[in-house]
């Protein structure tokens, strides 16, 4: 099943299309319209859409199968509970992740990461250790750092990046200290689709026997990922933005360095024995799943899951790949736009901004063409300013978007500057 | 395209490219900086009062055309006006943009009728609003204003 999400032999592929107007069948929000004008959603890397196959998924949970799990002898509970360690293991298949265990719920990206930074970094983090990043981080990426480094008098270290949006490998490495205690990058930048050399990155770390973590948000629903080939330590990925649910997200860490680790939450769970003294820990994952998680959620995602599969998620990635490209050309025609974040190596997002109109301004007349993008600093406020800019307008792609979705975007930009011209 | 040109008045697209009052003032009394997280909408504004007055009034920044041309027409508006009578103005507009008010601007908001197309883009409402709020703010304290939970 795994296997299906390994890039294909070519030969493989000949005579297969993906066939978008069959997959947007199966997202029923895609069919409406804003006023009169069809719904073209381009803001994919804000959260994705669901496929039917994901809302029938949480239905019927609720439907026919809702009870707390671990916790009854009763039929429901030992379904839901079925159910929901299902999800897990769908999971670590998707992962490529040696045990099922090393597979922890969270609520999300940022909560995984909140995670690690309170329970890794409160335990390995003392005065002057270091912890690096970079500057095309989410704030998700950077304010878990800051708080911890208040805590405990770490100090938080950013590799810089170059005009095009891509990080500069050799500066990275030249952070690398015997002070850092972990580097914690960005797989795939929100703002920019750049995609970080993470096995580069890795590699350097661990040469000097730093973990690392990456931050999956954007990564998970557009390249494949192989935790053990990559050999990363920690990741995080939200739920929301890989057709799942909201509310759900997951943090893969290395058995060795979650057992090493102490709770993040305490509560139901989480314990194997409680006195009023103190309490013992449960084995992982439950250790760091502290009271009821997010059930629904996790079936929901394990349902997302199944849905890649059966798609051919190599045919879908490459057809973003020609979304990206035919995005780039109708976007460099338009004159005064500038395009923020020209990696060699990204994914089908596309950051930019238009002379003389502001990005809020874009959005909102975008918005009247139908045309859903997000706008403002993508909770990138640092890269923002990286790159002088105080905004801009993002169109992200999924495979459910269509070229001529892209040819509506070009053409609701030209309308922006008619009303400004 | 209707609704765009209600919002997008010439008045505002004018006061967008060429804003006036658009500097620092250099013997303002008071000055306060608001931000609109939303969409980095960033404005300073100084104000120089005698205590009941206005004398004079400017700001400077970067912002959406929404934002900048409120700030721009604000300014040109109040020179001159007693602060009371500024804050029941911003009272009156902020009920226009709000669409808290029958369906003809107040005679009083003259120019400012221009941002009655606001209330139909309730996500441009903090846009629309944040010179105001950062106006009131300078004169009443001198302190940064966001307008993050405001009530639109
Ligand atoms: C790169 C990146 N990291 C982290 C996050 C935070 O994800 P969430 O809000 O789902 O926790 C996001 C989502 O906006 C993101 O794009």
């Amino acid at each position: 099943m795994s296997s299906l999400l390994k890039t294909h032999d070519p030969s493989e592929m000949n005579g297969l299309d993906f066939d978008v107007e069959k997959i947007r069948q199966d997202f029923p929000i895609l069919h409406q319209k804003v006023g009169s004008k069809p719904l073209i959603y381009l803001d994919n890397a804000a959260t994705s859409q669901k496929p039917q196959c994901v809302i029938d998924a949480v239905e019927k949970y609720y439907r026919e199968d809702n009870a707390n799990i671990h916790r009854g002898v009763h039929m429901l509970s030992e379904r839901a509970t079925d159910y929901y360690e299902g999800a897990r293991k769908k999971i670590q298949a998707f992962l490529h992740a040696k045990h099922a265990h090393e597979i922890l719920f969270v609520r999300g990206t940022t909560e995984a990461i909140n995670l690690v930074a309170q329970s890794f970094g409160r335990t390995n983090l003392k005065a002057g250790d270091e912890i690096l990043i970079t500057h095309m981080e989410h704030h998700s990426n950077i304010v878990p750092w800051q708080l911890v480094c208040e805590q405990t008098g770490a100090v938080l270290k950013v590799a810089p990046i170059n005009d095009r949006g891509e990080l500069i490998l050799e500066e990275f490495r030249k952070l690398l200290s015997e002070k850092t205690r972990l580097v914690s990058v960005v797989h795939i930048s929100n703002s920019l689709g750049t995609i970080n050399p993470v096995k580069e990155i890795i590699a350097m770390a661990h040469n000097q026997n730093i973990p690392v973590m990456l931050d999956g948000a954007q990564a998970t629903p557009h390249v494949p990922i192989d935790v053990l080939e990559l050999d990363c330590d920690f990741y995080a990925f939200s739920g929301h933005k890989l057709f799942g649910p909201t509310g759900i997200g997951v943090l893969y860490g290395k058995e060795k360095f979650l057992d090493a680790m102490p709770p993040y939450q305490g509560g139901g769970d989480m314990i194997r024995t409680v006195t009023l003294e103190g309490s013992t820990y449960n084995q992982l994952p439950y250790k760091f799943e502290a009271g009821t998680p997010n059930i629904s959620g996790a079936i929901g995602l394990g349902a997302a899951i199944d849905y890649l599969y059966q798609i051919n998620f190599s045919l879908a990635t490459r057809h973003e790949e020609e979304l990206l490209h035919y995005a780039q050309d109708k976007l460099a025609a338009i004159n005064g736009l500038r395009m923020i974040g020209e990696a060699a190596n990204k994914i089908s997002v596309c950051s930019f901004v238009i002379e003389g109109i502001h990005p809020h301004d874009l959005g909102t007349i975008l918005d009247q063409e139908g045309v859903a993008i997000r706008t403002g600093h993508h909770c990138t406020m640092p890269l923002m300013k990286r790159f002088g800019v105080p905004a801009t307008a993002r169109a992200s792609m999924a495979f459910y978007n269509t070229l001529q979705e892209i040819d509506s975007l070009a053409a609701a930009l030209r309308k922006a500057q008619e009303v400004f011209a | 395209m209707s609704d765009l040109r209600e919002l997008y008045q010439e008045v505002i697209l004018d006061h967008n490219k060429n804003p006036r009052n658009f500097h620092k003032l250099d013997n303002a009394n008071h000055s306060a900086e608001g931000y609109n997280p939303l969409c980095g909408d960033q404005l300073t504004v100084f104000v120089k009062t005698d205590g009941t007055t206005i004398q004079d009034l400017s700001f400077e920044g970067h912002g959406c055309a929404i934002s900048k041309a409120s700030a721009s027409l604000m300014t040109s508006i109040l020179k001159g006006k007693s602060t009371e009578d500024a804050f029941k103005l911003f009272d009156k507009f902020h009920h226009m943009v709000t669409g808290e008010m029958g369906s003809e601007p107040d005679a009083e908001l003259g120019k400012l009728a221009v941002f009655a197309g606001v209330c139909e883009f309730p996500s441009r409402v903090k846009c629309a609003s944040l010179a105001w709020h950062t106006l009131k703010s300078a004169i009443s304290s001198g302190e940064q204003v966001s307008t993050e939970g405001d009530d639109l």
